[in-house]
């Protein structure tokens, strides 16, 4: 993470609109691949910090994740689960056909 | 009306109270505000019948003797926070006609302690941004040199501006690296982001879970201690949500900071940052040892690292949370022949351009190969950042910083997404330790432009941060009040 001009290249811009299920415009790319680069080239900072023996954190609040009884405690409320559906049917979410 | 308008919360509670104002004028008074007002653009949604009748009820309550906190007071709510039957946008074009059917657990905590609900405020989208300008539906306006269109800052620039002009009493508002103190400083308000898991985040659109916390904008100290009171609280709904009670904050107003050690942090006082913020950073240190504070430089040695390591973990845990916007459940679909199409175009078109970014920054540092180096590298950074902190809390109980390096910046100057970054280079470490810090108005630079400075407590010390904030207040004596206010 330390080559500071170009961290991603195109194909690699289209790698990752891909994972992140983007379409980005042909015309939009290259701007965006600038500044992904001047980004990545900030936080590349970071390299200059020794972390040899630091544990990650991912929580600040240092305790643990409650656990609670595995009750149905709700339910019943298809109509509020639907109701903001772009597209439904007979209390189905509704998406484009898959075929594999 | 204007006598209406000069009442801060507190005082507006407490003429409701005594049966001087009735709720259905003030709350009149606000709408006619958010009338007067409304070419600031902070208002995304209005609520005038559902205002109307909320204070109606609110009138009955106040004279039969059951009057709660914040009975008829007539507020704000930035449009991240999930309202029932009331659009919630997150001034996202893929929200756009999002109407939750479940309330989020801060705004049902200030319905029931009473509040009355004006509309919903502008934000930058999914609160990333720090200038109000990614907003889908346009930026808002400053109220401040309200000609020269300045940014009101952000993420809560909606919020900042309703309360600086007067179009609300208090606002609500969400701050993952500064959303709250950075709008406040830009807006000549008071701004206070509580510990992480003090305000539930249910029914708050997701952005970065472990570093999203709510908080209220308000005209003063004493206001942000009554919104506080009611909006904190342990909440089951929400997993990171602290188990604690927090004592009322209106007890601890004229604490006083006798004994008190203040860390000035060598950190903070770098190149870029403005004159004018610098004098009244030394003003406000002057301020506070004359209160009998003890002034104690300190230092924080990773500050450096804050931005660099939040512009890793903020992205990578909102590429995972915006996920969900995938045009099947809920939000905008764009059609398309294939479920992959139908995703990629859906979202394509319904994030604006910095979501994007962001989403993408995100999916890369956490996709495989790059995840070490990056977001794993980022959290080990944060940990020191924690500690940096921690090795101060040993030597001293509040920490003093300017909120921002500049004071607000005219809009539409600031293309580069990384010089907008540098606005919350002052705001971001305190996000990542999960402490509460809150920015309040102290003077005006030489242009005429609020100036904040902020105050950073320990883990759970909000009474404490309420304490010091409130002599600062005191001292700095700031009761200017924008040109683009209401009158």
């Amino acid at each position: 993470m330390s080559n500071k001009d170009t961290i991603v290249d195109a194909p690699t811009v289209n790698k990752i609109a891909r994972l992140s299920r983007l379409d980005i415009p042909e015309v939009n790319k290259e701007n965006l691949t600038n500044d992904l680069n001047n980004i990545l080239g900030f936080v590349a900072q970071l390299d200059e910090v020794d972390t040899s023996n630091v544990e990650p954190l991912a929580s600040v609040t240092g305790h643990k994740l409650p656990l609670r009884n595995d009750d149905v405690n709700d339910g019943n409320i298809e109509d509020l689960v639907l109701k903001n559906a772009p597209e439904k049917s007979s209390g189905f979410f509704v998406v484009p056909k898959v075929i594999e | 009306m204007s006598e209406l308008l000069d009442l801060n919360l507190v005082e507006a509670s407490k003429a409701l109270k005594n049966k001087k104002i009735t709720s259905l004028e003030l709350t009149n008074a606000y709408l006619k505000s958010i009338n007067d007002t409304s070419l600031l653009g902070a208002y995304l949604e209005i609520v005038e019948d559902k205002a109307i009748s909320m204070a109606k009820e609110s009138d009955k309550k106040l004279i039969d003797g059951t009057a709660r906190p914040l009975e008829g007071i007539p507020i704000g709510i930035k449009d991240m926070f999930c309202t029932k039957d009331i659009k919630t946008t997150a001034s996202s074009k893929i929200l756009e006609n999002f109407i939750p059917t479940y309330e989020s657990t801060v705004t049902q905590n200030l319905w029931n302690d009473g509040a009355v609900i004006l509309g919903k405020l502008s934000c930058d989208e999914f609160a990333m941004g720090s200038s109000n300008e990614t907003a889908a539906k346009g930026n808002v306006i400053n109220p401040w040199l309200k000609n020269k269109k300045m940014s009101p800052g952000g993420s809560s620039g909606g919020s900042a501006a309703a309360v600086a002009a007067r179009s609300a009493l208090a606002a609500t508002g969400t701050d993952t690296g500064g959303s709250i103190r950075q709008p406040a400083a830009f807006c000549g308000i008071t701004g206070l982001k509580p510990t992480y898991g003090r305000c539930s985040r249910w029914g708050i659109v997701a952005f970065s879970s472990s570093l999203d916390q709510a908080g209220p904008l308000t005209r003063t100290v004493s206001d942000a201690a009554l919104m506080l009171n009611s909006m904190a609280g342990y909440d089951q709904k929400d997993s990171t949500s602290a188990n604690l009670k927090m004592p009322d904050l209106m007890d601890y107003l004229d604490k006083g900071i006798k004994g008190k050690k203040i860390g000035i942090p060598k950190e903070y006082t770098q190149d870029g940052i403005s004159e004018d913020i610098v004098k009244f950073y030394e003003k406000s240190i002057d301020w506070l040892k004359d209160e009998g504070a003890e002034i104690i430089p300190v230092s924080l040695p990773h500050t450096k690292y804050a931005l660099p390591a939040y512009y890793i973990i903020a992205p990578a845990e909102a590429s995972s949370n915006l996920a969900r916007y995938d045009g099947v459940r809920y939000g905008a679909r764009q059609e398309a022949s294939s479920l992959d199409e139908m995703y990629e175009l859906t979202r394509g078109n319904g994030f604006g351009d910095e979501v994007k970014r962001r989403i993408m920054i995100g999916t890369y540092v956490l996709s495989s190969g790059y995840y070490d180096a990056y977001y794993l590298k980022a959290q080990k950074v944060r940990r020191l950042i924690k500690e940096d902190f921690e090795n101060v809390y040993k030597k001293v109980d509040y920490i003093l910083t300017p909120s921002t390096p500049t004071t607000s910046f005219e809009l539409g100057k600031k293309q580069d997404p990384l010089t907008m970054y540098l606005n919350d280079i002052f705001t971001v470490p305190a996000s990542l330790a999960g402490l509460p810090g809150v920015s309040l108005p102290v003077g005006l630079d030489k242009s005429g432009l609020p100036i904040g400075i902020q105050l950073i407590a320990n883990s759970y010390d909000e009474p404490g941060l309420i304490s010091i904030a409130r002599v600062l207040e005191m001292s700095a004596g700031f009761d200017f009040i924008a040109d683009g206010a209401a009158k």
